[in-house]
């Protein structure tokens, strides 16, 4: 096989691993929008590493997490709708973005590639760090599992059964943060939020459990990267959109096909 | 004897500028049954909030016992329908496995809760008042020193009520804890517990024995005259087949006749 696929279909398969479940909370919590938000800020995250040469994952990570935390306070205290205060940020970002990119980095800027991903353009080097920081995040977020899904239950609940809510909200926005600048690489700033949300949703299908649907999210994943990733290839399509297609289809094909046990 | 909790001079004011408490002094000694009564907007559920660690007070001073172990029973919950939960996985989630609620401890009714039904349903399938009692399953199964209940019984029918009344006797004694109970109905929770605080507009407007509070000019005001004939009628539910004569007015021994009841 290729080396080129080799390397796309290792790399995308561990990110999904990661976005299933952390896709899950995305649902259970309906973060989408808030997702959406943080990932529009990754362009800025760009701008930070090619102005400071911090590796991209984490410039964009950084990126994130700051404006998540800033939309956490915004949130508090004013009088704006959630759903504007996110649209704002969300879209303001996506655009101060380009703005501040062109002005870098007027000429050689490939857009397209943040935008959508280029999964086929990952080294292994980046492979091997992606698969690195999954690796930990996972394990964290595998040690941190029974108290996140109970604060996804309810918060108030968790915090007088002696969670601390504030740092476990904290360690969640920062594993978000990060599945957002992982995942940059395989769908691209605009199509993130499908990637955490579809497989979790078809998961959500089958499942009977938290547990089981997470892990059903992230074998969702893992078979949507490679049938998006062997299309690409077949009919020489944008690995990021083909990538997210196929979890679509699969998404539709389940939603179409079975009795739901529980509701969407 | 150390209160568990005690309140003094607690103010809450809402972000809207609202007064929701002013100066509430208040003290809850183990093992100790305290309803908080009063019209809609009084500050009930406010107050318990408070308690509970929830809601941040504007002035005055909470002190809890050390590493105080606390139960809460809010008044819904609303579950994320994206997230799938039997109520058993809800009983388990984030628990030590062996802390089952009420099953060793009890032989005489191994399901005193009646829980058992609905183990294996989802969450979001249960009724307000299944959903309230799983709760109560999930609170206590953390033996708490000090378990908070808001509004238990709202949508409970009537027969339901004077059981769950006779459960919170039976649930002091057996797991040693105080109970505060926030309630709507004050006929029934007149004739179970210990001590009744009245608040108004977000005031203590009278607080002692259930006795002395029926007899306050302040309380009658609030609440009419002629309360206290249901007082009595629901004194001889919870008495229940012990006594057929009719009383014409309260007895306060008639709680302990209930709490005896369930386990005689």
């Amino acid at each position: 096989m290729d080396e080129l696929i080799v390397k796309a279909l290792l790399g995308g398969s561990l990110i999904a691993l990661f976005s299933g479940p952390m896709g899950c909370f995305v649902v259970w919590r309906q973060l989408a929008y808030f997702g959406d938000a943080l990932a529009h800020s990754a362009l800025l995250g760009v701008a930070l590493s090619l102005a400071t040469e911090l590796p991209v994952t984490l410039a964009i990570a950084f990126t994130a997490a700051a404006l998540a935390l800033m939309l956490l306070k915004l949130r508090r205290g004013q009088q704006l709708a959630d759903d504007t205060l996110l649209g704002i940020l969300s879209h303001g970002a996506l655009a101060l973005g380009l703005v501040v990119l062109a002005l870098i980095e007027p000429t050689n800027m490939n857009w397209m590639d943040y935008l959508f991903g280029d999964i086929l353009a990952l080294s292994w080097v980046d492979i091997g760090t992606a698969a690195a920081m999954a690796t930990v995040a996972l394990a964290i977020l595998a040690w941190h599992w029974q108290p996140l899904v109970l604060i996804a239950v309810d918060q108030d609940l968790a915090s007088v059964e002696g969670i601390s809510v504030p740092r476990m909200e904290l360690l969640f926005m920062l594993l978000l943060a990060l599945v957002i600048a992982l995942a940059i690489k395989i769908v691209g700033v605009l199509l993130i939020t499908a990637m955490l949300i579809i497989p979790a949703a078809t998961a959500r299908i089958f499942s009977r459990g938290p547990t089981q649907m997470a892990l059903l999210a992230a074998l969702i994943g893992v078979v949507s990267v490679c049938g998006g990733v062997a299309g690409a290839f077949q009919w020489d399509l944008p690995t990021g959109p083909a990538i997210v297609v196929t979890a679509l289809l699969l998404f539709l094909l389940t939603t179409l096909t079975n009795k739901p046990v529980g509701r969407i | 004897m150390i209160p568990l909790l005690s309140l003094n001079q607690v103010a809450v004011i809402s972000a809207t500028g609202n007064q929701l408490l002013a100066d509430v002094d208040l003290s809850i000694d183990p093992k100790q049954i305290v309803s908080i009564i009063g019209p809609d907007g009084a500050g009930k559920s406010t107050l318990i909030r408070v308690m509970a660690g929830l809601q941040n007070t504007t002035s005055g001073i909470v002190e809890r016992q050390p590493d105080l172990r606390l139960g809460y029973v809010p008044q819904q919950l609303t579950i994320p329908k994206n997230l799938p939960l039997t109520t058993q996985q809800f009983l388990q989630l984030n628990r030590p496995a062996k802390n089952q609620p009420m099953e060793t401890t009890n032989s005489k009714n191994p399901d005193p809760l009646a829980i058992n039904a609905l183990r294996s349903r989802p969450l979001q399938a249960l009724s307000g008042g299944e959903m309230r009692r799983v709760l109560l399953a999930r609170a206590l199964a953390g033996s708490p020193q000090l378990l908070l209940l808001d509004e238990p019984t709202a949508g409970v029918d009537l027969i339901g009520q004077v059981e769950f009344y006779q459960l919170l006797a039976s649930i002091r004694d057996q797991y040693n804890c105080a109970i505060v109970i926030v309630s709507h109905d004050l006929h029934f929770v007149m004739s179970a517990t210990d001590r009744v605080l009245c608040l108004d507009q977000g005031l203590v407007c009278c607080h002692g024995a259930p006795e002395e509070v029926s007899e306050h000019p302040e309380y009658q005001a609030l609440f009419g005259e002629g309360t206290e004939k249901a007082f009595a009628v629901f004194s001889h539910a919870m008495g229940g087949h012990q006594h057929a004569h009719v009383h014409s007015h309260a007895h306060g021994d008639d709680h302990i006749e209930a709490g005896e009841s369930v386990h005689g």
